[in-house]
């Protein structure tokens, strides 16, 4: 496909970006193998040493392992010989990893360690005499921790993670990230759409009280609700926060502009589902952060997770949820927690939509590759704002997306 | 209780189950369950792994009714229908009028557009009892096979 070339402005994106094959391919050099932090699992999820997990940076599978140095490494899931991949579980326990296909052996920090049949059968056949094994192994990524979170890169230039994430950004994750978390479920949500629709739809402060009926209706969220939103100084990370309390008097925003979203108040038969804890002592009743390219860290009042955006194919996406709670929870919260959990994940009644939506909007684009979205709430900025009526963090993600691909 | 005749309680109540999805009569879906139950979607690794969080996770008749409510009136999406077919139930134990049973399933879901898939197979992990003459689900988890849900789930299990 020819480029038409990008418009000059960070209010317009091209619908090619979201079909072109090259630009797909490009995206796994330039990004998500380029200076980004990918995030790859939970410390929590690697306790012991030989605890392993497979995962993806972007389209290449990796397997993350802690060592008996108490160190956490990760490698391409890639035998150097043809390719197989070495470990085929999704989560476990080795001591090494050896290729199924045949028997090459690798260390826990991705070193090759063994050749089957190295030195040939009875003096007959065998690697050459000079092949080394030191000279062979799979990429190794570097790794870095932060408030249990293990994120990896193949870049040697991109800066520590504490830089990367920017100060701002960083404190919103700290703020819930404080105690050792407890995993309560894991699932997995295939979203129909391009990777960069999701990762633009969290960032995306607009749609939150039109698209989900039921936040507005339970005034979990409004955009005349006190809040804001921090992007960093990249574009790509972002923080958006609400208060729990209408502290702000409730505007007439929404009155008598025939929003869907405004028809029919319906009430809870059973609303102990929105029986809130206040645990992080700020009153911030939902908050939703994303680090470049794709994680996300969710809470909305008691209800925590951490999201994983992993592109299968151009229009084909995986999204993996983590439910989280903490280890110092009562069981009183373990249940509010789990109650909670219904406004997340694939059936998720704040959630849900968010699966279906990328995919209106992908089968919309259809024909439309020549054409731009328009992406102009609230100017042209890409920077931090103390309301939500704007979609800056939207911008800031193109921000960022355009400086990785060079559009 | 005559294994036989409850199997055939068990199929029927199943069945019923299926067609009061599968017809759009989700209203009439809570009425399955006990007022005090557990209902919950997950899937096979949380459940062998003991990691406690569903999809939906109602511990009332009343959650279930909101799920309903939330599905009719609030949530958005694309118009869908599933066919479940359930297979031969195994009663697992029986105590206290309480009988647990395990019922494999099968679920297709046909789009708007036409396309009809394999969308959900699992398990049916059940406590029925029995109040005033009819089966009830004092519990029914719904443990999934797959960890992978296209788009989203919408309507019950």
């Amino acid at each position: 496909m020819q480029h038409p070339s990008w418009p000059d402005t960070l209010t317009r994106v091209p619908y090619w970006v979201y079909q072109d094959a090259q630009t797909f391919a490009n995206e796994q050099q330039r990004i998500f193998e380029g200076p980004v932090w990918n995030f790859l699992c939970l410390e929590e999820e690697l306790p012991h040493a030989g605890d392993y997990r497979t995962t993806f940076v972007g389209r290449m599978p990796v397997i993350v392992v802690r060592d008996d140095d108490g160190e956490v490494y990760a490698f391409e899931n890639r035998c150097v010989h043809r390719g197989a991949l070495i470990a085929l579980e999704d989560e476990g326990n080795a001591r090494d990893f050896q290729c199924v296909y045949h028997a090459w052996t690798y260390d826990r920090q991705g070193q090759l360690k063994g050749v089957a049949f190295k030195e040939g059968v009875n003096g007959k056949g065998g690697m050459p005499k000079d092949f080394c094994m030191q000279a062979h192994g799979p990429r190794k990524l570097r790794v870095t921790t932060i408030f249990g979170l293990v994120f990896g890169s193949l870049s040697d230039e991109v800066p520590p993670i504490e830089e990367y994430i920017g100060d701002d950004v960083l404190a919103k994750m700290e703020r819930v990230l404080r105690r050792p978390v407890h995993v309560l479920g894991r699932f997995t949500q295939a979203l129909p759409n391009n990777w960069k629709m999701y990762a633009e739809n969290v960032r995306d402060t607009y749609h939150a009280s039109l698209l989900h009926l039921f936040f507005t209706k339970f005034g979990i969220t409004r955009l005349d609700q006190a809040g804001g939103v921090v992007v960093s100084e990249s574009g790509g990370n972002h923080a958006t926060a609400s208060i729990v309390e209408r502290v702000v008097p409730r505007q007439e925003a929404y009155v008598g502009q025939g929003f869907r979203s405004q028809e029919n108040e319906f009430k809870l038969r059973d609303p102990s589902i929105l029986d809130t804890h206040e645990e992080f002592g700020d009153n911030i009743g939902l908050q939703i952060l994303s680090v470049f390219p794709g994680f996300v860290l969710q809470q909305i009042r008691n209800c925590v997770a951490v999201r994983q955006v992993l592109p299968r194919a151009i229009a084909a996406t995986d999204l993996n949820w983590t439910y989280l709670g903490f280890k110092d929870d009562s069981p009183e919260m373990r249940r509010v927690r789990l109650k909670q959990a219904n406004l997340i994940g694939p059936a998720g009644y704040v959630s849900m939509e968010d699966g279906a939506v990328g995919g209106f909007v992908q089968r919309g684009i259809a024909s439309a590759g020549a054409l731009d979205s328009v992406i102009a709430l609230g100017g042209d900025n890409a920077g931090s704002e103390t309301f939500r009526a704007t979609e800056a963090s939207v911008r800031g993600f193109w921000k960022a997306y355009r400086k990785y691909m060079d559009f | 209780m005559d294994d036989l005749h409850y199997t055939h309680r068990i199929n029927q109540l199943n069945a019923e189950y299926a067609r009061c999805i599968d017809d759009d009569r989700i209203e009439a879906w809570p009425d399955f369950f006990v007022a005090e139950c557990l209902y919950k979607i997950t899937t096979a690794d949380n459940h062998a792994r003991g990691r406690e969080a569903g999809l939906v996770y109602a511990d009332s008749r009343a959650m279930l009714q909101d799920r309903v409510a939330a599905l009719r009136e609030a949530n958005i999406y694309e118009r869908q229908r599933y066919r479940h077919l359930t297979g031969v139930p195994s009663l697992l134990s029986q105590s206290d009028g309480m009988v647990a049973v395990e019922v494999p399933f099968i679920v297709i879901r046909i789009m708007r557009d036409g396309t009809s898939e394999v969308f959900a197979t699992g398990r049916y992990l059940d406590q029925v009892v029995e109040v005033t003459g009819q089966l009830r689900f004092r519990e029914r988890i719904v443990v999934c096979d797959s960890h992978r849900f296209d788009t989203l789930v919408a309507l019950p299990l």
